[in-house]
């Protein structure tokens, strides 16, 4: 086309020519924005449902076409009357808490797999390979039993305690993290460890100043992968905390609407709308993180 | 060259180290007194009720983190040792010690030693003595101790604990039949004891013995007010390891075998105790009327589930992320935080969310009443219609996931190869089928084998959108047709109540642990990881 132009035989009037081209843009590229539609609408309907129940009054999800009919903060409100925001509270203590932990345990235990030699050290790095195969909540059982005999002992480590929950997550932490850390660790020269160490610094300072500042992206990953995964756990903290005062939030929600019969919707929609809130935001704001961490290890370059 | 750096300030004096050291060892010190601290305490109270596993184990932790952290080499354990502390404990330990259960029988009614179950066999059959006199009694209390106060016939006020055997107390204040003020004790009140249910269970299972001879029964209530002499009605000979109801005069023999006291017909006690069978859970797995139909049903629905949940997300996602990752398009940007909604929506939220959506009700349920034209459409009670369910909402679950990963890799495609496809002649088609989804295979293999692994065993979407069900008819498990592997062990486990069997399940456990460690094994393989690691 365009060298029939540089000829100079503009034989085609515009309007076909612009015709032409609109059917070619429309063949190749147009046609994706209704598909787009389509798919926005595939993936973003149950969110817009729920947020449209949530300000219904009426206590049901009710199915009627009508989206956006009504603006009530009912639900809303009713939620202080539950003990939803103990709830929240408790996911976010504990949440918070296993990320923190899991993060600096899985950054040393990176830092020293990837700048010490030291005796074990291939022993450590094969075993836990193995280990990190293996998912830990398919022990619940034998979690269950440790924390009963743990609650004779001390009753803080036992059954029904945030502490002991985040406890056992925390011992999830260092098998799957520690290799998408060991990876990046991997990734950031050694000489630069050297140059600080002529300098004379020591390894924790070689460590805290130096290293983990270079490796806040794969912090940020594990820090949101870990805090996804613990505030979405249901069968740990299910068998963990008893009462309902320590619930999570998926404990507590679940019993809002596992009963068909007394499934009390409104409150579960308001509920679910604030509840996914921290969740929704950390992954529109992290995004890069996500996938630099769903693909860290297997795509190279 | 190193060696050169690090001998350096080995002959420096202490002096020198000492003033890089600072608030950092401040620190340091005061951590370590905590952990200190903390170690002993648990050490101490292990000691006090006998629990010598958490004692040793507590000690042997203090004493490494000591060495580790006050040693001047060992740097990389210093590193290692909070992690690994909580993986051994709580990851590699919890494994082995499934392995453990899984060759008892480990459950209901198996719960503890034969000590323990014969105890507990005395105090579930003790029946009110005939005869015995019954009289008021006041509750008492020493501190957290809880004792018995009772008005004998002659007015006499006799008190006592679970320790200490009913004796006269002459210092006590009665008003008609209520103990109201005593010496070391203080007298509980009816509004009070009515007003805490804890208090009301302690009150219950408080045995006050009448003698120091403990075969002589002790007082017991019913209801806080009058207190009788209960006896059991099992006699336990230590000696011969029998069992003998005294009101038939059955005798019931221990069975070392199956932990249970076994009378000559063949009736047993209700409680028995935890003894190994070998592997009979794993072959109760198989053989078990109740377990064996729907084990091999659900193992099956399993694999079906974990395999097309996988595919048809990964290749939604790769269609879309082909598709829309085109620099001509506008608004990609928007697009994508769009498209990954799903994703970033908890899945337990998701999971219930979509529960109430696919109620069969047209009037409750959004997806009848909008897409099926109201019609009443069984998705979560018919057996074929939920597993539909279960596997088309976990694709609205995870093909955002593939999507970000495909667009990922597709960008990371080296973009010549596409040029040079295209001069050669290749269509978009052919395109795609020799350059790009080999290519793309290769990098999102690994994610694919892991994603299989975790769907394999992803218990939120099951537990929280069917539970299971629709019930399995054939059979008095609790198990149903949508249930994978590990609902399936949660439902037999019995963690949450119910009738729990700790060996079966994890018996299972053992199960679904290789096969998803065999999974994981192979992705490995295929990545080359090992190698490249280690």
């Amino acid at each position: 086309m365009s060298t029939s132009t540089d000829q100079g035989r503009t034989v085609v009037p515009d309007a076909s020519r612009a015709r032409t081209r609109r059917r070619r843009w429309w063949a190749e590229v147009g046609w994706k924005y209704p598909l787009a539609a389509l798919v926005v609408f595939y993936a973003a309907f149950p969110l817009a449902y729920v947020l449209s129940a949530s300000f219904a009054s009426s206590g049901t999800l009710t199915g009627s076409t009508q989206l956006f009919q009504e603006f009530s903060g009912e639900n809303y409100a009713a939620l202080s009357s539950t003990q939803f925001w103990q709830w929240a509270a408790n996911s976010m203590v504990i949440a918070l808490s296993v990320v923190v932990g899991a993060v600096l345990m899985g950054a040393a235990a990176a830092y020293a797999f990837s700048r010490f030699r030291f005796t074990g050290r291939r022993l450590t790095l094969g075993t836990l390979l193995i280990i990190q195969m293996f998912p830990q909540m398919l022990a619940f059982i034998a979690i269950f039993l440790l924390l009963l005999t743990l609650g004779d002992v001390v009753p803080q480590l036992g059954l029904n305690s945030t502490l002991a929950l985040i406890c056992v997550y925390l011992g999830g932490a260092l098998g799957s993290n520690t290799f998408l850390m060991y990876g990046f660790f991997n990734t950031v020269p050694r000489e630069l460890d050297e140059a600080a160490k002529i300098d004379g610094a020591t390894h924790a300072q070689t460590y805290w100043t130096i290293i983990v500042r270079l490796v806040t992206p794969i912090l940020a990953t594990v820090a949101l992968l870990t805090f996804v995964a613990t505030f979405g756990d249901f069968i740990l903290s299910r068998i963990i905390l008893t009462s309902e005062s320590n619930w999570t939030l998926a404990v507590g929600m679940y019993g809002w609407v596992s009963d068909q019969l007394n499934a009390n919707w409104g409150l579960f929609t308001a509920g679910a709308v604030i509840a996914s809130l921290p969740v929704l935001l950390l992954f529109l704001f992290l995004q890069k993180y996500i996938v630099g961490g769903l693909t860290a290890g297997s795509v190279k370059g | 060259m190193s060696t050169d750096t690090t001998a350096a300030p080995v002959r420096d004096s202490h002096a020198r180290a000492w003033e890089g050291t600072g608030w950092g060892f401040a620190v340091k010190l005061v951590l370590m007194a905590a952990v200190n601290a903390i170690g002993l305490y648990v050490a101490w109270s292990a000691w006090d009720v006998d629990q010598w596993g958490v004692l040793v184990a507590s000690l042997a932790l203090v004493v490494v983190a000591d060495v580790v952290y006050f040693s001047r080499r060992r740097i990389a354990g210093k590193y290692l040792y909070p992690g690994l502390v909580f993986l051994l404990l709580f990851q590699v330990f919890t494994m082995a010690y499934t392995l453990y259960v899984a060759t008892t029988n480990y459950g209901t009614g198996h719960n503890s030693t034969q000590e323990q179950a014969v105890e507990a066999l005395l105090i579930q059959n003790e029946r009110p003595v005939d005869g015995a006199p019954t009289y008021p009694l006041t509750i008492v209390r020493d501190g957290e101790d809880l004792g018995f106060a009772v008005v004998d016939d002659s007015g006499q006020v006799l008190v006592g604990t679970a320790d200490e055997p009913l004796a006269p107390a002459d210092d006590a204040v009665v008003d008609g039949q209520v103990v109201t003020s005593l010496d070391g004790f203080e007298a509980v009140d009816l509004p009070t004891l009515l007003a805490d249910p804890a208090l009301q269970e302690d009150v219950l299972e408080l045995r006050v013995p009448t003698s120091d001879d403990a075969d002589s029964g002790s007082y017991r209530t019913r209801e806080g007010t009058r207190a009788t002499v209960y006896a059991s009605s099992l006699d336990w000979d230590p000696e011969a390891g029998t069992m003998t109801d005294t009101t038939t005069g059955t005798v019931y023999t221990a069975d070392g075998e199956t932990g249970q006291f076994v009378a000559e017909d063949g009736s047993t006690l209700p409680v028995g105790w935890r003894v190994g069978v070998g592997f009979d859970n794993f072959t109760k797995a198989f053989t078990d009327d109740d377990y064996s139909g729907p084990f091999w049903k659900i193992t099956a629905w399993t694999f079906a589930f974990a395999f097309l949940s996988v595919g048809l997300s990964f290749l939604l996602g790769l269609a879309i992320a082909l598709l829309f990752d085109d620099k001509r398009l506008r608004g990609r940007a928007v697009m994508r935080t769009l498209f990954i909604l799903p994703y970033a929506f908890p899945v337990f939220l998701s999971a219930l969310l979509w529960r109430g959506m696919l109620n069969s009700n047209p009037d409750y349920g959004i997806i009848n009443s909008l897409f099926f034209f109201g019609q009443r459409i069984e998705w979560l009670t018919d057996p074929f219609l939920a597993k539909v369910a279960i596997i088309g909402v976990n694709l609205w679950l995870t093909f955002p996931y593939f999507f970000l990963v495909c667009t990922g890799a597709k960008q990371s495609l080296p973009s010549e190869l596409s040029e040079a496809a295209r001069i050669d002649g290749a269509g978009p088609w052919r395109h795609f089928r020799a350059i790009q989804l080999p290519l793309l295979l290769i990098s999102t293999t690994p994610l694919l084998i892991s994603s299989f692994a975790f769907t394999f065993n992803n218990f939120v979407i099951v537990y929280m959108l069917t539970g299971g069900g629709p019930r399995f008819t054939d059979t008095s498990a609790p198990l149903g047709h949508t249930d994978i592997l590990i609902t399936m062990i949660y439902q037999i486990s019995g963690v949450q109540g119910g009738s729990a069997d700790y060996g079966l399940a994890s018996a299972l456990s053992i199960l679904v642990f290789l096969v998803v460690g065999g999974i994981s094994a192979v992705a490995f393989r295929r990545t080359r990881k090992l190698e490249e690691v280690l």
